[in-house]
């Protein structure tokens, strides 16, 4: 590891989002668009729907968007000759992984804070735990997202197919991760998957957040989202080669 | 005295379960300009890759300075440019360099110059992706100026160019070997030939010829490269079939 070269490749990426005003309006926009559409829906309800449903919200934009921006990108990198570029130079594979991580983790914060001060500023979530603690949760999730896109971004051959891992890799992990059920009232055998995918431990976090002041475990379910994402990273790392047929 | 930078020995490589190179021996002196021709297809990206160390070989060995090829100690020592320019096209020239350079360790002094080198000063501020053709093949080779690498793998650098951009490329190649570099290029246009110190004739994975211009010519008895080329082929056809 290089921090040069790493922090080379993330302000690389930074400049490339800055070209792409649109990218980045949506990246910081439409998360808070939606968590308003999610108020909206749930405003005349009896219960606290918004306090239910809001904080797995919180937990799945960053992870989702990030994703996505990123098995896209690293595959544009892929098919560019650029990549190849890179690692024909002094570049190391988790330079060029941490790189991309740190830049996307940059852009989460901020979708994070914008997302998590109009929640708990404007729309009235209830947040019993510290709200930074929560943006947090938001920016290792993310980390996570890109630590993902960027794995499957090395199975995949066009930017379709890319995409087609969301439903993938992604779509189980939102219906799984207690959002709709709370996971200890699923059947054993989903229980048991839920408890192996990281998007349930974000989850966690999130509603701890927002139920009690204790925040062992939500340290302890930031641990292990940052646990897999380490993972990822490194699996990533295996599939990007040097030397291809 | 002459250097021999790189050494190829018995280089056969296969690609999706076709032999692609069959066998290749080859050197490649420093302070020369080396010629790679031959149709497309026929394996020269296959044997540029080699040299870089982005490419599985079945077998032999690919040394440069007396180190396996795609070793740690030669990565910044090696500029390469692929056929398709590999930068960023969302970026503009100089914030590719400077990217490039960073990577590379090689201070900002270097950016500046690689973009006055391939004469893109006017454009150093224009995102990439709006330059033509052949600006960005340009801004491609830029990046393997920077840092004066020993050894310049180019693939097809001057193809769709004009032909005084073409003229002064070639220009530039020999002033890069005068300084003591490596510099190998591939074309599949025959008549890039007489621009080259030595050359390599390349046909379905094997190397029919490796001399100067000139000697090919007078070996061949033919009065320009590509009857040359012809004659070769020619020639080994009736040796196989008799």
């Amino acid at each position: 590891m290089n921090a040069r070269i790493l922090l080379a490749v993330s302000a690389r990426v930074l400049t490339q989002l800055r070209r792409d005003r649109r990218t980045v309006a949506m990246l910081l926009v439409l998360p808070c668009v939606l968590i308003t559409l999610l108020w909206w829906m749930f405003r005349d309800l009896p219960g606290e729907l918004f306090d239910r449903f809001g904080p797995g919200l919180l937990a799945m934009f960053p992870f989702i968007v990030m994703f996505l921006v990123t098995s896209v990108t690293t595959l544009r990198e892929r098919s560019s000759g650029t990549l190849e570029r890179l690692l024909a130079m002094p570049m190391g594979k988790l330079d060029f992984l941490g790189g991309y991580a740190v830049a996307f983790g940059v852009v989460a914060a901020a979708q994070a804070a914008l997302a998590v001060a109009l929640s708990v500023g404007v729309l009235g979530l209830d947040v019993t735990g510290p709200v930074w603690l929560l943006g947090l949760v938001a920016v290792v999730d993310a980390v996570l997202g890109t630590a993902l896109g960027l794995l499957v971004s090395a199975f995949a051959q066009t930017e379709f197919q890319a995409v087609q891992f969301m439903p993938l890799f992604v779509i189980p992990q939102i219906i799984l991760c207690g959002l709709f059920v709370p996971r200890a009232a699923m059947p054993d055998v989903l229980h048991g998957i839920s408890n192996v995918l990281p998007l349930s431990y974000a989850t966690d976090a999130m509603k701890t957040l927002t139920t009690t002041t204790a925040t062992g475990d939500v340290w302890r379910d930031l641990g292990i989202v940052a646990a897999f994402a380490v993972t990822a990273l490194g699996l990533g790392a295996a599939t990007l080669r040097r030397r291809t047929p | 005295m002459v250097n021999n930078l790189v050494e190829v020995r018995s280089l056969v490589v296969d690609r999706g379960g076709r032999r692609v190179l069959h066998g290749l021996d080859l050197t490649i002196e420093q302070g020369s300009v080396t010629g790679l021709l031959g149709p497309s297809g026929c394996g020269k990206s296959t044997l540029l890759r080699s040299l870089v160390g982005v490419q599985e070989l079945t077998s032999g060995r690919v040394s440069i300075d007396g180190v396996e090829a795609g070793g740690k100690e030669l990565r910044s020592r090696i500029g390469y440019v692929t056929q398709d320019p590999s930068v960023y096209l969302d970026l503009t020239v100089r914030e590719n360099l400077q990217f490039f350079a960073r990577v590379l360790g090689a201070g900002t002094g270097s950016v500046d110059q690689a973009i006055e080198t391939v004469a893109l000063s006017d454009h150093a501020d224009q995102v990439v992706g709006r330059l033509s053709g052949g600006q960005l093949s340009r801004a491609s080779l830029a990046v393997a100026l920077l840092g004066h690498p020993d050894l310049l793998v180019l693939d097809e650098p001057t193809v769709g160019l004009d032909p005084v951009l073409r003229r002064d490329l070639w220009a530039l190649f020999h002033r890069l070997a005068d300084d003591g570099a490596a510099v190998f290029v591939s074309s599949h246009v025959m008549d890039e030939a007489d621009r080259c110190d030595r050359l390599l004739l390349m046909r379905e994975g094997l190397l029919i010829a490796d001399d100067s211009p000139d000697r090919i010519r007078e070996l061949t008895g033919t009065r320009d490269i590509e009857s040359a080329f012809l004659a070769l082929v020619d020639a080994a056809e009736e040796e196989r079939t008799a």
